[in-house]
């Protein structure tokens, strides 16, 4: 058995020894670096301080912070709304055909981030196809802007994420066991009862799994305001950009990053609790 | 109940919806690389010319060049460790602390590993370049191919490797003639999505590549044109892009998928 355990350490060694240099280490380096000075010349100054997270709470940073949250949460939500019934209506279909509809959603998601990202700028321009589009109805005299402000980041948000969120609900309804919805049907619950005391709390932890790592990634992005922004639209992770190539000033950008990292880690961690309340509620549902 | 058929019929429609909403921005961008006109929102005509634009700018094919050699070096390297590292992992006892190291690549915000990458490589006086995109490259890669291979791995009948062995074939044996076999397919799955990832990721390289031209990944130079405005170009180089990635996805799909079945 030993040599068993030894023998599988030695095959994960070459992996694990790769994660920790380049992911492991690099990470401690930032968290180390976000309690130092910045250099006069925009290196570090190994003196400790605890001011970068202090200028983190600064009006300025702390409502760019707010202003993140808020665009991640919109963005969010309406993804959570456009994806349960997407998620919902896969379900609907036979189940050969289901991996099929569900690769057909997750084909853009594997795709260049950029690109998808660009696509909007194409669309929502003021020549572009929209703008076109509702001048050409009558619905507008001039074009209007649609680009370079938060709808335009909100959209392109949702855009790029939906796909990963479908999926991650779909998961939870897919393990979902139908008899328990058909027992509460045939119990005489009407059908959107069914769905608001059974299906919902059941698929919840699907919910707020994909909930959390979009609202993750969105306000740690930085191409999507970059981009779609248009450099009026900040957000942490343009934040965190500009501190490390032009502001120079790295100890903040490394605060900063652990601030993100912080609130990702609450996040999965209240995600983890919600999980395991789902888990014990349905063991006591099948008691 | 007709309020149940109702809802059912609102979702397909609404599924509908969605598909158009994810797949007409990018056909509207194919479509328009397809336009003579230089203005690159209006159709003036069919023309093919913008895509012979990109096959003579030789900053696109260095970039192009330079994208291939870091994803067919990042995927050789984290197919072989996280294969690997995914058989290690199965017979581990069940640990969430190497759950977490292995998700971790997955889920960090990708500006959160480049600052990260840039720190570690500028303290260790490093000079950056197209080496260190790749070492950087197999981080997130490592992650994707040992979770497509451990997902195989349990899928499969752990007594035939332990048949093998009683029949006294050694362990390279059994690996070459029996475990390697099986997971073979979840292996390629695994590079493919490795290298679609690596030749599309943009902020990772974009930190990691150090000054100058010389080591400008694809995706840089299409942020740049980007930056620069909408050009005719850029939609010819987005749909190669995207028909290249789709591509590669589909044939990852269908490998993997293909061989689990019967």
């Amino acid at each position: 058995m030993r040599s068993r355990r030894l023998h599988a350490l030695l095959l994960a060694t070459p992996g694990l020894a790769w994660l920790v240099i380049f992911m492991i280490i690099p990470c401690l380096i930032v968290f180390f670096y976000s309690f130092f000075e910045r250099g006069t010349y925009g290196g570090i100054d190994y003196v400790f301080t605890l001011g970068n997270f202090a200028r983190a709470l600064e009006p300025i940073y702390l409502t760019i912070f707010l202003d993140s949250a808020r665009i991640a949460g919109i963005a969010t939500v309406i993804a959570l709304l456009l994806a349960y019934p997407a998620a919902y209506a896969i379900t609907l279909a036979p189940p050969g055909r289901q991996s099929r509809y569900l690769l057909l959603v997750m084909l853009p998601f594997w795709s260049n981030y950029l690109i998808r990202t660009y696509a909007w700028i194409v669309l929502l321009n003021r020549e572009g196809l929209i703008n076109r589009g509702l001048g050409g109805l009558g619905v507008i005299d001039e074009p209007i802007s649609l680009l370079y402000n938060e709808f335009a980041v909100i959209v392109g948000l949702i855009y790029n994420y939906l796909p990963f969120v479908i999926l991650s609900i779909y998961a939870s309804l897919q393990r979902l066991n139908p008899e328990i919805r058909e027992a509460s049907e045939d119990l005489g619950a009407p059908a959107w009862r069914t769905f608001l005391r059974v299906t919902l709390p059941l698929t919840l932890p699907g919910v707020a799994a994909g909930g959390v790592f979009m609202f993750v990634l969105s306000i740690g992005n930085f191409i999507t305001p970059d981009l779609l922004g248009g450099g009026r639209v900040h957000m942490v992770g343009t934040l965190v950009y500009d501190q490390f190539l032009s502001a120079r000033d790295w100890p903040f950008g490394a605060a900063l990053s652990m601030t993100l990292i912080a609130i990702m880690l609450l996040l999965l961690f209240l995600q983890a609790v919600l999980v395991n309340r789902a888990q014990r509620d349905r063991g006591t549902a099948h008691a | 109940m007709p309020d149940r058929a109702g809802v059912h019929l609102a979702a397909r429609v609404h599924l509908r919806l969605v598909y158009a909403f994810l797949y007409i921005p990018i056909l509207v961008l194919m479509v328009l690389s397809l336009n003579r006109a230089g203005l690159p929102t209006a159709w003036t005509g069919f023309s093919l010319k913008w895509y012979g634009v990109l096959a003579e700018s030789p900053a696109i094919v260095s970039a192009v060049r330079n994208t291939l050699v870091v994803a067919v070096s990042a995927t050789v390297i984290s197919s072989i460790l996280g294969t690997l590292l995914a058989m290690g992992a199965e017979r581990l006892n069940r640990s969430s602390t190497l759950d977490a190291l292995l998700f971790a690549p997955m889920i960090i915000p990708d500006i959160v590993l480049a600052i990260a990458l840039l720190s570690f490589f500028t303290l260790l006086n490093f000079t950056l370049g197209l080496h260190s995109i790749i070492l950087s490259h197999v981080v997130f890669n490592i992650a994707f191919v040992c979770a497509i291979v451990r997902t195989r791995l349990r899928n499969f009948d752990h007594s035939i490797i332990e048949a093998s062995d009683d029949l006294g074939a050694g362990r390279f044996t059994t690996f070459r003639r029996i475990t390697l076999p099986v997971i073979f397919p979840g292996v390629l799955a695994g590079a493919l999505l490795a290298f679609t990832l690596s030749i599309d990721e943009f902020i990772i390289a974009f930190f990691t590549a150090g000054p100058g031209e010389s080591s400008t990944t694809l995706p840089m130079r299409i942020y740049a044109m980007i930056r620069f405005g909408v050009t005719p170009e850029i939609n010819a180089m987005a749909t190669i892009v995207m028909f290249v990635s789709f591509a590669l996805v589909l044939l990852s799909q269908r490998i993997d998928r293909g061989s689990t079945q019967p």
